[in-house]
């Protein structure tokens, strides 16, 4: 059974990495992708990274007491996502199969550079998270995704808003202000880190088009499900 | 000035000269390390310093988190060592920080060299466990409790009746035998221990005797930071008497 290793992690399974601004449309492709290759009769496992119990419990007491600070934000963020890798992504990686990350590391290195955290450090830190086979970087207009948040009806809260960061009074302020210093270190690393660019302003139909373009030289030799389960 | 930290400085650390003391006190359970740290926090107050007292797993924040994942054991090893850097990032900047910045001494029932090790041991790369922690203020002295395995055993007994799960390194597998997993995690701690003296300058006590000899030593350690140390602050009227 011909199963290739990644040439970016070494793994059996391929890792594909989407990374954007809230209300960048990559949830949306994220998911699309995961079913058309399901189709395919490929091992998909998709995850995604939203707060979890134990990040939304510690956040609520840290916020109530004042507590937080960047770093120990920057390290509570870090607790859970070595948590979910160790857990959801490694196995199914090690497994053989094509993991579909809805946000990766790259969430956090912008998140804490934005939060003055020193980049290299933050790295440090998450350098048990392997290189992607491909990153999808959605690139949007901060105005487009306020104006997404805001006819969602969502609460915008107080962290997403950067709020602690004292950059205004205004919550819809705060969070232009913040979503506009992580658009500019997502921009900063996308050519060092080798992001694939995609324009989020196109229809739905054009990006997954593009996206399953971008991912046919990944599949190529890449054994299926029923390759995987029996023989012949 | 040299650095204040290990490496990178944390967003918000007081750039002002921090006045207060930090003396750490480490070595394994069963060292004397908890005992020291209450007969040296009783010498310094009599002399008239504000102590503030400070140890692992103490912080607000995350506290009942790993409480909880110690009994479920569900928790992978650079997972339990996040948190457990969470926990210790919280005490430093929250109650740390702020107490030295005061003027106050800071005595660390345990620092990061434990957590350090722990990592270690469970599969974390030296490299890792170090760039981790490179937030860390550097104290102003370092003691190292230093005790035999053996004695560690019939300290540890003496004081629970048993050994201790996690104290065994239990979790790591190393022998399903509680006794024999106990100095086999012990030796792999005290192996972490070794390298960490040189790089971090610890001041090694002979752990092995009684109380009263141990806390001369550590005395003769920290005493000389409160004499005409650039930093120290001015001296109790009644200290500069009896001198």
């Amino acid at each position: 059974m011909g199963e290739t290793p990644s040439p970016a992690h070494g793994f059996p399974g391929r890792l594909l990495v989407f990374e954007g601004l809230d209300g960048s449309g990559k949830s949306t492709q994220a998911s699309l992708l995961g079913k058309w290759l399901s189709a395919q009769g490929y091992r998909v496992f998709a995850t995604e990274w939203n707060s979890s119990e134990l990040v939304s419990s510690v956040i609520r007491r840290g916020k109530k007491k004042g507590l937080l600070t960047p770093t120990t934000f920057s390290l509570l963020h870090a607790t859970d996502f070595a948590d979910r890798f160790e857990r959801r992504i490694l196995p199914p990686l090690r497994a053989g199969y094509l993991v579909v990350c809805d946000r990766y590391a790259y969430t956090a290195f912008v998140r804490d550079a934005a939060r003055g955290c020193d980049p290299d450090w933050v790295r440090t830190i998450y350098s048990f998270a392997p290189r992607p086979d491909l990153i999808f970087y959605f690139r949007v207009s901060v105005g487009t995704t306020l104006k997404r948040k805001l006819a969602s009806r969502q609460k915008i809260n107080y962290y997403e808003a950067g709020m602690d960061l004292g950059l205004a009074d205004d919550v819809e302020e705060s969070y232009e202000k913040f979503q506009t210093r992580l658009k500019r270190e997502y921009e900063r690393i996308a050519t060092t880190d080798r992001f694939t660019l995609i324009d989020s302003s196109r229809s739905v139909e054009q990006i997954q088009a593009e996206l399953r373009a971008h991912i046919r030289p990944i599949l190529e030799n890449f054994p299926t499900g029923a390759a995987l389960t029996h023989d012949g | 000035m040299t650095a204040r930290t290990y490496g990178t400085r944390p967003p918000g650390m007081p750039e002002g000269p921090l006045r207060g003391r930090l003396i750490v006190v480490e070595g394994a359970d069963g060292s004397g390390r908890s005992t020291e740290v209450t007969l040296l926090k009783e010498r310094l107050e009599v002399e008239g310093h504000a102590v503030i007292d400070t140890g692992l797993r103490r912080s607000d924040l995350v506290s009942g988190e790993i409480d909880r994942a110690k009994q479920g054991h569900t928790l992978g090893a650079t997972t339990m060592a996040l948190l457990y850097a969470v926990d210790f990032a919280d005490q430093l900047e929250n109650k740390i920080l702020p107490a030295l910045a005061a003027g106050s001494t800071v005595l660390a029932d345990r620092y990061i060299y434990t957590l350090m090790a722990r990592a270690v041991v469970r599969g974390a790369s030296r490299a890792y466990a170090q760039e981790l922690y490179a937030f860390a203020l550097r104290p102003d002295r370092v003691l190292f409790l230093d005790a035999r395995p053996e004695i560690l055993l019939h300290r540890s007994i003496a004081k629970y009746g048993s050994l201790d799960y996690w104290e065994s390194g239990m979790d790591l597998c190393l022998s399903r035998d509680l006794f024999e997993s106990f100095f086999l995690y012990q030796e792999r701690l005290s192996g972490e221990f070794a390298w960490m003296r040189q790089q971090y300058g610890f001041e090694v006590v002979d752990g092995n005797r009684a109380p009263e000899q141990v806390h001369e030593e550590v005395l003769r350690h920290v005493m000389p930071l409160y004499d005409g140390r650039p930093h120290a602050p001015r001296r109790p009227a009644s200290r500069a008497a009896s001198a």
